[in-house]
């Protein structure tokens, strides 16, 4: 080989080099470039509330031009609860996160990107609605799917996320475990094996709880869907006359929390907008729409407007049956935790 | 094939490969279409120019016009070198190039996680100056480039290795550089194979789920490319939109089929008459 060829193969190669150089620093100009316009709000939430954030980001766009004349673009990323929190603590710029529950919160707020008392900073545990856990199963219920002791009889089917990455199959899983400690006078032996018995007759462990719903719905497996009744209720709208609910005499108040990601805000300029956005959550306008869209407002005045759309089930909670969400997570879903005790064993 | 097999075998066997075909690919495609067309061709189209829609295109053609044109530079440099030269830590190169096909995808896009994610090697550095990478367009490209950036070496270093060094050995006697050598001899040797090479990059580059999944952040209108777009249409109960968008990656995926199988002919003689002189 010569020395001409080896020089032209350096130069070959600082030629490619820089071509990369500078589509890369292309890539990184184009974000930047057409995000200029108008302030923008990141909104990173759970998998079944999609529809929710589409009705209220219009009507809080409209609102907030209103009284200040500013356009707003507010934008949206769904997926399993779980999974969303890690992506914020990875470096996903949420403005605001609307997560299923307040441990994942907690998971961000431990990183230190959110303050430790976020939960007091708005009312009423920083939840502006509730939801509970219900039963979707096929028309005419065959199988006759009344109560929580049902899903565990043999030859049920029953589909639910995986509570590793989903914030509402960890709701699933602890209203199951309060069912049979409500039933048994708290014997957490009885209640291990009553839940190791209903994953037994799991199927199907999907990432979210969208999945677990296309899974029910689209793809006809199982005999039961345990759901948050607002995703149970969405079911049932968009795939008419196949299902219907069932709602247990006893089930867990799942308070899914909002908060303000302090370190994004502080950065990007946004906290103003984003705690006015979460506030906006609480208004009459707000509560209307999440009560349409199937959550259980906070608002009683527009709760009993919907009274008929939400059947009396008796709720406990989780501070009192786990806790708290602290105590739960480490005891149940933390690597070595009890759920990870509960699937090896109801493969068996 | 023998030429005394019974024609039963043979059509048997035809109409094996033919049901199969039909089974595998064109009863999906079919059902694609028909899904995405079930409430009409207005909502068809509606589907598609509906912003976030839209957006998702744009975003999967920008990610491939970034990432093939680089993975053609790396792939003539990584080819020519190894099949021109001899050095040390050849096969090392070779094995390293194919690690993005042994690996899986979804691991593909966690190592951007690790080296650009707040927690990772980089994450902080990158805040402070106010560059995004991970959970947008920067992260989604290098995700895609680092899937496909086997296929035009892959393609082009058997292909130059059959041709063999005379050629070019030939134009740096007659007086050629290095650079000339290699845009007039070994480049137009080349030309189908690496446009074939060009062809799969592309395909991939569009359709990639796992790795991008992974960077996206999944923000509606700005970091969902088609494929991610398609889940979560279809997630929405939007069964239209969503095999509409799929209808459409799956037309740019025919359209390659079309254009690799015309190249494909066209570098069968190629080799053949290589082959031959």
């Amino acid at each position: 080989m010569s020395g001409e060829w080896s020089r032209d193969a350096v130069r070959l190669v600082l030629a490619t080099a820089l071509v990369v150089g500078a589509a890369m620093a292309l890539a990184a100009a184009i974000p930047g470039a057409g995000a200029a316009e108008s302030r923008t709000l990141l909104n990173v939430s759970y998998d079944p509330t999609r529809e929710l954030y589409q009705q209220i980001n219009a009507a809080f766009i409209k609102t907030w031009k209103a009284k200040t004349g500013e356009d707003l673009r507010i934008n949206q990323s769904h997926g399993g609860s779980g999974k969303q929190a890690r992506a914020v603590i990875d470096g996903l710029e949420a403005d605001v996160v609307t997560l299923a529950l307040a441990y994942d919160i907690d998971a961000i707020a431990q990183r230190g990107q959110i303050d430790p008392k976020w939960q007091t900073r708005l009312s009423a545990n920083s939840a502006p609605y509730t939801s509970t856990i219900v039963f979707l199963v096929r028309k005419g219920n065959p199988k006759a799917i009344k109560d929580w002791d049902d899903l565990v009889r043999p030859g049920i089917a029953v589909i639910t996320p995986n509570p590793k990455t989903s914030g509402g199959a960890r709701w699933n899983y602890l209203a199951a475990w309060g069912y049979e400690l409500n039933r048994t006078n708290n014997d957490a032996a009885k209640a291990e094996a009553f839940v190791t018995a209903l994953f037994h007759n799991v199927p199907v462990l999907d990432t979210g709880a969208r999945g677990s719903t296309t899974t029910f719905t689209q793809r006809g497996i199982g005999d039961v869907l345990i759901a948050w009744e607002n995703e149970a209720i969405l079911a049932l709208k968009e795939v008419p006359g196949q299902f219907e609910i069932v709602a247990p005499p006893l089930s867990i108040l799942a308070e899914p929390s909002v908060t303000v990601v302090d370190k994004v805000v502080d950065r990007h300029g946004t906290r103003a907008l984003a705690e006015a956005y979460l506030s906006f959550l609480y208004t009459p306008e707000a509560q209307e729409i999440i009560a349409r869209n199937h959550y259980r407002p906070r608002d009683p005045d527009i709760a009993k407007k919907h009274v008929t759309e939400f059947p009396p089930v008796r709720l406990f909670t989780i501070d009192d049956v786990f806790g708290g969400w602290g105590k739960a997570q480490t005891a149940h879903f933390a690597d070595g935790g009890i759920f990870d005790r509960v699937i090896v064993n109801a493969k068996k | 094939m023998r030429r005394d097999e019974s024609p039963l075998i043979r059509w048997l066997l035809i109409a094996l490969a033919l049901g199969f075909l039909g089974l595998f690919l064109v009863l999906p495609l079919a059902a694609v279409l028909a899904q995405a067309l079930g409430k009409g061709t207005g909502a068809y189209f509606a589907a598609l120019t509906q912003p976030d829609a839209w957006a998702s295109i744009r975003l999967t053609l920008l990610v491939a016009a970034i990432a093939v044109p680089v993975n053609i530079g790396f792939g003539l440099a990584a080819s020519w070198a190894i099949a021109k030269f001899d050095f040390r830590g050849k096969s090392l190169l070779i094995s390293l190039i194919d690690l993005p096909f042994s690996v899986s995808p979804v691991i593909s896009g966690l190592v951007f996680v690790l080296l650009f994610g707040l927690q990772g090697w980089f994450g902080e550095t990158l805040r402070d100056h106010n560059i995004r990478v991970l959970f947008a367009v920067p992260g989604i490209v290098l995700a895609t480039m680092f899937v496909t950036f086997p296929f035009v070496a892959r393609e082009l270093i058997p292909l130059m290795e059959e041709q063999g060094r005379e050629e070019e050995e030939a134009a740096i006697v007659l007086g050629a550089g290095g650079f000339k050598t290699f845009l007039t001899v070994t480049l137009p040797n080349v030309k189908w194979g690496l446009l074939h090479g060009v062809l799969l990059c592309n395909a991939r580059a569009m359709g990639e789920f796992g790795a991008v999944s992974v960077v996206s952040g999944h923000i509606r209108g700005l970091t969902n490319t088609m494929p991610l777009h398609v889940e979560i249409l279809y997630n929405e109960y939007d069964f239209v939109g969503a095999f509409a968008v799929a209808s459409l990656l799956a037309l740019l995926a025919l359209l390659t089929l079309v254009a690799k199988s015309a190249l494909e002919w066209r570098l069968r003689d190629e080799i053949a008459a290589l082959r031959q002189s």
